[in-house]
């Protein structure tokens, strides 16, 4: 997804004289071919975050679309006030791609780990926050980012991670796409972001095994958040999870469990945010670790959904 | 209270612009990072023809495009939205960058205050101007040697300043901030050096011209004036004359 991602600046380059690539100390061949035709257009800056991100706010007041990359705890928890007045207040075109979302760099610790970086970034007025499931779904996004005209925070997944997007399903920014459909009068609503997408599909099939049936909806832009989508599916769901690999507080979940508040009310089904604790990281080791110990893999995303149902049961 | 002379000369003697058309892109860009400074660039702005007259009188009103701090796109010649410090020589240098991409000669102006110049995000930007040997870029210091918490030289000094911002890659001359033909004459050199950014360190006078506040921290941030005080201040300025 990353080198995708990273790549697609590239072809975007190409095809539309707008797009600056603005890096702040990444590896030394990153996006080599784009620095040798195009060296006007390629920045390297060191590490030096709020000057990048105001830099690429002064270049967008003239005309241009800077992609602006590192680490995603630098791009935000580093230089919030920039991000926030420099991008946000003047409403401009600039693309925050972040390395590491989430518990990508498991093994760095938590100075690393972007753990709340979508509840910061969507807190934000006139942010788009976008998680994508896959490289092939990070395609889709960047294409449409061309025509975007607000800033958009684009968190990237560790790379490699299996590809459940599909073509067919098509790809507009602020659209929900609905992975796994239920024919059953009450089934289960499970609502995902980023990557946690194909672990709730997993989880998902697990359920079905146990004879509850599941429904995936996958929320690849958390704000502007598909509402109506949410809405209609989350009326008829005996239960409705939110899966991400964030803190529980101030992300997919809460932005799902507002719009639920505000649409359904009264007669809100169950609902369960399955996310990170209000904690640093403790360990080390890998992403798939601590998702584990977060309770966060398919089998326990599933066992989780199976209790929280039981207990509506006995109450 | 000290920036007037400076703001006035780039107005009147230095900048390029067209204030039927602020969004002209072949304009020069000043961008007042010291946005807290906004009255004497919304007094030029009004002089020029950004703005008209009478909205100086509705300064901070819930309906005014005019507040606290200069908006972009509230306020027709406002460059950037200033206000937190720190932010516009980044900018600026973003600004410098596209004019140079889009081979525009356009020049581009950062009026810093020096407290705000404590900011890190400054020297970030200062790093990235030098090496990018940003020649249509100007820092400008308004260097009044007061901050809100007291005299810089107390409070984080900046000294020597002329030469950490030479050596930071800029072509810098310091001056007298207040002496018209001076500032006059400095900014027509400009670029100091055709391979560098330019720092035009302005010494001068907070509250200058009003004699009970010149140099004294306590005017920082002064406002809610009693009647007397609002007397002597139209006094000195020779207000009604």
């Amino acid at each position: 997804m990353r080198k995708t991602c990273i790549d697609m600046v590239y072809e975007l380059a190409k095809k539309d004289p707008r797009v600056v690539f603005i890096g702040s100390d990444l590896s030394p061949g990153l996006l080599k071919k784009m620095k040798d035709e195009m060296p006007e257009r390629h920045y390297m800056e060191g590490v030096t975050e709020a000057n990048v991100i105001g830099m690429s706010a002064g270049m967008a007041m003239d005309g241009y679309m800077p992609y602006v990359n590192t680490i995603a705890t630098f791009i935000t928890r580093r230089c919030y006030e920039q991000v926030a007045l420099d991008l946000c207040l003047h409403h401009l075109p600039v693309r925050l791609i972040a390395n590491g979302g989430g518990l990508v760099y498991a093994p760095l610790g938590p100075t690393h780990l972007a753990v709340e970086d979508i509840a910061i970034m969507r807190a934000l007025p006139n942010m788009t926050v976008t998680a994508v499931s896959d490289a092939e779904e990070m395609v889709r996004l960047m294409e449409a980012t061309l025509d975007w005209p607000h800033p958009i925070y684009i968190r990237l997944g560790k790379g490699g991670d299996p590809v459940v997007s599909r073509a067919e399903n098509g790809f507009e920014i602020g659209k929900g796409i609905v992975m796994r459909r239920s024919e059953a009068r009450d089934p289960v609503l499970l609502i995902s972001c980023g990557v946690m997408t194909n672990r709730a599909l997993l989880a998902a099939d697990l359920l079905q095994e146990k004879g509850i049936p599941a429904e995936v909806i996958h929320i690849h832009t958390i704000k502007p958040l598909d509402e109506r989508l949410i809405v209609e599916h989350a009326r008829r769901a005996r239960g409705v999870f939110t899966i991400e690999e964030h803190t529980v507080i101030g992300g997919l979940g809460s932005a799902v469990i507002d719009t639920l508040v505000e649409h359904i009310g009264a007669r809100m089904p169950l609902v369960q945010k399955l996310g990170l604790a209000d904690q640093f990281a403790k360990n080390y080791g890998s992403q798939d670790d601590l998702l584990e110990l977060s309770g966060l893999q398919p089998h326990q995303i599933a066992e989780r959904v199976g209790q929280a149902l039981q207990q509506l049961r006995v109450a | 209270m000290s920036l007037i002379e400076i703001l006035r000369v780039l107005y009147d003697d230095v900048m390029r612009y067209d204030a039927a058309r602020p969004d002209w892109p072949e304009r020069d860009r000043c961008i007042l990072s010291k946005g807290h400074g906004c009255l004497a660039l919304y007094a030029l702005l009004a002089d020029k023809g950004f703005i008209k007259a009478e909205e100086l009188d509705t300064f901070c009103r819930v309906d005014s495009i005019l507040g606290g701090h200069p908006e972009r796109g509230k306020v027709p010649g406002v460059e950037a939205s200033t206000g937190a410090l720190g932010h516009g020589l980044p900018i600026g240098v973003g600004m410098a960058l596209a004019a140079r991409m889009q081979k525009r000669d356009s020049r581009v102006f950062v009026v810093m205050g020096d407290g705000e110049i404590n900011e890190g995000s400054v020297w970030e930007a200062a790093l990235a101007a030098g090496k990018h040997r940003l020649s249509n870029l100007t820092a400008i210091v308004d260097y009044n040697k007061i901050q809100s918490a007291g005299f810089t030289k107390d409070i984080q000094d900046l000294e020597p300043l002329v030469d950490k911002w030479k050596a930071f890659g800029f072509a810098t001359v310091d001056v007298d901030g207040h002496d018209v033909a001076a500032l006059q004459a400095v900014f027509r050199r400009l670029p100091f050096d055709g391979k560098k950014p330019s720092a035009i360190v302005c010494h001068t006078v907070k509250g200058k011209g009003i004699p009970f506040a010149e140099n004294d921290p306590k005017w920082h941030h002064h406002s809610n004036f009693d009647a007397p005080t609002l007397e002597k201040l139209h006094r000195a300025v020779g207000a009604g004359q």
